[in-house]
Order: C-alpha cells, then structure tokens, then sequence
C-alpha cells in the first residue's frame, strides 16, 4: 500500500494550488465492508468519484485447504471442500465426491445420481437466492432480502431433514450417498417448487421493470464474451455475455443428461443481463427439480467401495457447473491412502480477477453493484 | 485442528515417488488391492496415438516429451523451452480458447521438481486437454499471461504457494499469503504445521498460529 487515504487528504492542498486537488486518490474498500461479501479489500484508484484503476488483495481466509487435502485420507478431505464455497456445500461435495469416483474408477448408482441432481439443483436455487437478495440490498433495495432468505430457507430446511446440516451439509459420499432419502423429500420438493414459481415471479415483478434498479444496473459493468473468455470467467457472467454454454450440458455429470432444461444468455453482458440469467437459472433449476423427483429410481444408493480408498495411480481432472462457475478438481494419487495433491479450480477466485476490467470507468457507487453481480463467496477465492 | 496427531501423516519421505511424467507409470495404474473395481484389469494409464497428439507432434517433435492417457483424459507432457509456441498453437490453431486451470505439482525426489499443469477447454470442440510442463527448481518458465490473461492471477498462486517464478509476467508478487511471508507452503518439504513464526508473530501478536 503506497498511499492511504488519510496521508492524501492531508498533502493534497499543498501539492496542488487550487483549494480542490484533482489528484488522482487512493482508497481502500474493505476487508471490512458490508458491500464485498466478505473480506476482500479492494484498492481502488479514484479521479474524483470514478475508478481509473483498482487492485484486489485476497487471502484474509486462506486456510491452506489444498495442503490439507493431502494430510488427510480422501473421505476425511470431503467435509473441507463445504467450507470453500460455504453458500453451495451440497455443490462442492459433489464436485469432490464425483472427481474421487472418477479417480476410483467408480460410477454412483442411477438412484444416487438422481438424488444428487436434486439436492444440487435446490442447492442452485439457495445460492442464487441469497445472491438475489444481498445484490439488491447492495444496491438499496432492501425488501428482496427478506423475501429471498425466506425462500432459502425451505431449502435448507430440506437439507437439514436430509442429512441434520443446513449449509455445510457433507451430503455426499464418495461412491453416493450416507443416507438413503427421508420419505417426504419428494413431497418436500414438489410442495417447494410448486410455491416457488408464484415467488420468483414476485421477485421479479419487485425488481425486473423497475427503474432504479434498470438504472442501477443497466450498462453497468460491462463484459463482452470474448474477454469472458480470455479472462477464463465462467457460469453466469459467461452466459449474460452471450455464451450458450454449462457444463451441465456440454460434459454432463450427475443426471443431468436426462432432463430437459434451457441454458439462459444474455445479450449485453451487463449487471442487469447477469440478473435476468440468473433468475431464469432458477425457473430452470425448479424445472430439473420436478422433472427428477418424479422418477427417482429404486436401488442402492452406494457403490461397492471399500473402506479404505487407494485410488490407483493416476490423476483426474473433473469439473461441475457450481453455481458460481466452473468449480474443478484436479487430484493426483500416488496409490495411498492421501491424496498426493488436489487442485481446487474455483470459480469465484477466477471471476474476480474480472473485476478489474469491469469497474475502470464507473462510479464508486458502481463498484458495489459490480462486486455484488460477480457473484464472489470468500471462502472459495482464499481457500 | 485438533485432532492433527491422529490424522495419518505420511511424510514426503515415506511416500513412493511416483511422476506422471517421465516414463509413464502405466501398468502400475491397474491396483489389484481395489478388487470391487469393474474393469480392474484394464489398464488406467496408456499411451495417447490419436489426431490430436499426431498433430502437436507434427509440429513440435521432440517438445511433445509425452502424450498419455489417464482415465480417458488426455495429457500432453511438454517441454518448458517450447511453452509459449505450444500455448500459442494450442490457442489459434487447435481452438483451446479457454485456461481452465493452471496449478502446479511438488515432485522433490526427481530430478525435474515440478511439473505445471494447465488445464484446456476447446468451446468449439468441446473437449479438454492436460499440458504437463516438468520444471527444474531453478528453471523459470515463460509467463501464459499474453496467450490467456486468465493466467495472470493463477501464475502469482502458483509463485505464491509453490514458488516458481514466471519470466516476463506483469505483477509476479504473492496473492493469498501476505507480501512478507516467508517460504511457500504447498511443496512437499513444507510442512503442515510450519508457518512463518517470525511473521506470525510480528504481526498478529501471537506466539503461534497452531
């Protein structure tokens, strides 16, 4: 840190001779700011109320999760990875579990497949909402928060009749699943997506056509598909730039290959479009949720894997559509017990780097819209 | 962290020393002790002979060091000298417009120390491949960041927690550790319960973080 905010008030009317300095201010926001969902810092260069230029600093929650993947065996790592992206745990255990499996050379059984479609897509739907929620709060619309955690809560609700965990769930075993279904889950979810379509229409009614949140939002952090792509962002910020692209249909996982469900884009790549994506994401999560809960087929919900995992040498590379962005696993086994080395690719930590780009010439005030709209968990950019 | 001393530990020293890049480990692959394994006696590990190979050995010769298959994903083991041209051939001309991932791997008992893996996607493909760049500790490879600017925050974690320094990249400076840290915690001679005492307690005050 070159310059702090104090040291330039105070030395710009004696560097400059009129009463207002239009020297170029540094200012830090964060660790501690309400509006960076976390401890980011970011520095950001200032001429007058505009950014010419920032700088992340990140690593105030790094725990060092990859060096402690490989002091553990694979089961014992499973529950870390809940604690990265700690809004979508059901997510990153089943990027783990699956790129383990693949590791294994196993497959979960059809019934463990479909269960964690389930759970994984209500689990969209919970991310999404409490993004929803804290984006608009962000911007100044307070009321879409209460509505949000309400909807959240159902979900975790389901969670915790699942597996006793509401969001660091560890619902996942490598090989499928510690538990076999509660017997009202397809209820539960059927009683929740049919309520939740009557919801995201009033979400949407509160935020989609009014003008404070157009304007707020509308033009604002703009990224074409091309620097997208150069800049290796991935999930919704891809896709409201105009890339028709999921891994959930492009390398299917889990079962998704079996439903039918659309991938939303957007058109201008900015705030607003990447709210619109987001939103339909959830339409279409309800969709994939009710498609799957009304066949879940019989059978056992675990692969036949020992107790002690050796996954013969090798190294694997699996990534899933998290809700972030691609969330991938890169584990090299040595033929132990521990994982020689795993590689978390996280979405979050990637698509800030984006932020840059994204806030040059905007308002400050932008630049809470724009951290909100990238849609960062610090847990998973700091591991 | 409490229960550290009944974690197994396996220090680097008992583990065997087993490289996915020079000579492949291939038939190692096949583990007899998972017997509920389908397939078990396929092997996981097998040379990779198809177009795509073909044609990065077309152009690159002896740069391509190796091309396996592990668990039907593609890697290609390739030279550090020859990096950049490979990264830039990967892009224009075989389309793998996406940097998924680019990370490294300790390996402190060969002779060639690191290997740095990046990950590709091909949107127009849709297919994946691994490059696998062995490293000597003292070799400084040549910075992705002008092929994928995606690189840029990945090399500074890779310089961060394993530190390998990038030729030529714009901002090489630590980013999830603090500035002065001292030492770089994921290779294999560091160990879990090391830290940098001297910082830990300068700056927070403390006798120790554990």
């Amino acid at each position: 840190m070159k310059i702090l905010a104090d040291t330039v008030h105070e030395n710009a009317p004696q560097k400059t001779d009129t009463l207002f300095g239009s020297d170029e201010l540094v200012i830090n926001m964060g660790p501690q700011h309400p509006a960076t969902h976390g401890v980011l810092r970011v520095k950001l260069k200032l001429d007058g109320e505009r950014v010419v230029g920032s700088e992340c600093v990140i690593g105030y929650l790094h725990r060092g999760v990859e060096k402690i993947a490989e002091n553990r065996t694979y089961q014992q790592f499973a529950p870390y990875v809940d604690r990265m992206d700690y809004v979508s745990a059901v997510s990153n255990g089943l990027g783990y579990c699956e790129a383990v499996e693949k590791l294994l050379v196993v497959e979960a059984p059809p019934r463990a497949r479909v269960i964690r479609t389930v759970l994984t897509e209500l689990q969209r739907i919970a991310s999404h909402l409490l993004w929803l929620g804290t984006h608009a709060l962000d911007i100044g619309a307070l009321t879409p928060l209460f509505y949000c955690m309400r909807e959240r809560e159902e979900v975790l609700k389901i969670f915790e009749k699942y597996c006793g965990a509401r969001l660091t769930t560890h619902a996942f075993r490598i090989g499928g699943l510690q538990y076999e279904a509660y017997d009202t889950l397809e209820k539960d979810v059927e009683r929740f997506c049919k309520n939740f379509e009557g919801r995201i229409q009033e979400y949407s009614d509160l935020l989609t056509g009014n003008s404070i949140w157009i304007g707020r939002t509308r033009n604002v952090g703009l990224l074409n598909s091309a620097d997208c792509i150069a800049l290796g962002v991935s999930g919704p910020v891809l896709r409201a730039s105009g890339v028709k692209w999921d891994l959930r249909k492009a390398m299917p996982y889990a079962a998704y290959d079996q439903y039918k469900f659309e991938i939303p884009v957007g058109t201008r790549g900015d705030t607003y479009d990447r709210y619109m994506v987001r939103l339909e994401e959830m339409r279409q999560s309800r969709l994939i949720c009710l498609q799957a809960i009304e066949n879940i087929p019989a059978g056992p919900i675990m692969a036949r894997v020992g107790k002690v995992l050796k996954p013969p040498v090798g190294e694997v590379y699996h990534a899933i559509e998290a809700p972030k962005g691609i969330l991938g696993y890169y584990i090299v086994s040595d033929g132990s017990i521990q994982p020689y080395r795993v590689r978390i690719r996280p979405p979050s930590f990637i698509n800030l780097q984006a932020l840059d780009k994204m806030i040059r010439g905007h308002l400050v005030t932008d630049v809470v819209a724009i951290i909100g709209t990238l849609d960062i968990v610090l847990g998973e950019v700091d591991r | 962290m409490a229960d550290e001393s009944k974690a197994p530990q396996s220090p680097e020293s008992l583990r065997p020393d087993v490289s996915g890049s020079s000579p492949a480990p291939s038939a190692k692959g096949a583990s007899p002790s998972l017997p509920t394994r389908p397939g078990a006696s396929a092997p996981l590990q097998v040379p990779l002979d198809n177009e795509l190979s073909r044609r990065y050995r077309e152009r690159f010769g002896a740069a391509i060091l190796n091309a396996l298959e592990d668990r039907k994903q593609s890697i290609l083991i390739v030279d550090a000298a020859q990096l950049i041209e490979i990264a830039r051939y990967s892009r224009d001309e075989e389309k793998f417009d996406l940097l998924e991932d680019y990370t490294a791997v300790d390996w402190p008992r060969r002779e060639k120390r690191f290997d740095l893996v990046a990950q590709l996607y091909s949107f127009t493909h849709n297919m994946r491949v691994r490059l696998k760049i062995p490293l000597r500790a003292d070799e400084l490879p040549a910075t992705l960041v002008p092929i994928w600017p995606a690189a840029n925050w990945l090399e500074r974690e890779i310089f961060d927690l394993f530190g390998i320094t990038f030729r030529g990249h714009p901002n090489l400076k630590r980013i999830l550790l603090p500035d002065e840290w001292q030492g770089h915690p994921l290779r294999k001679d560091y160990d879990i319960l090391q830290q940098d005492i001297a910082w830990v307690q300068e700056n927070l005050g403390i006798q120790s973080g554990q």
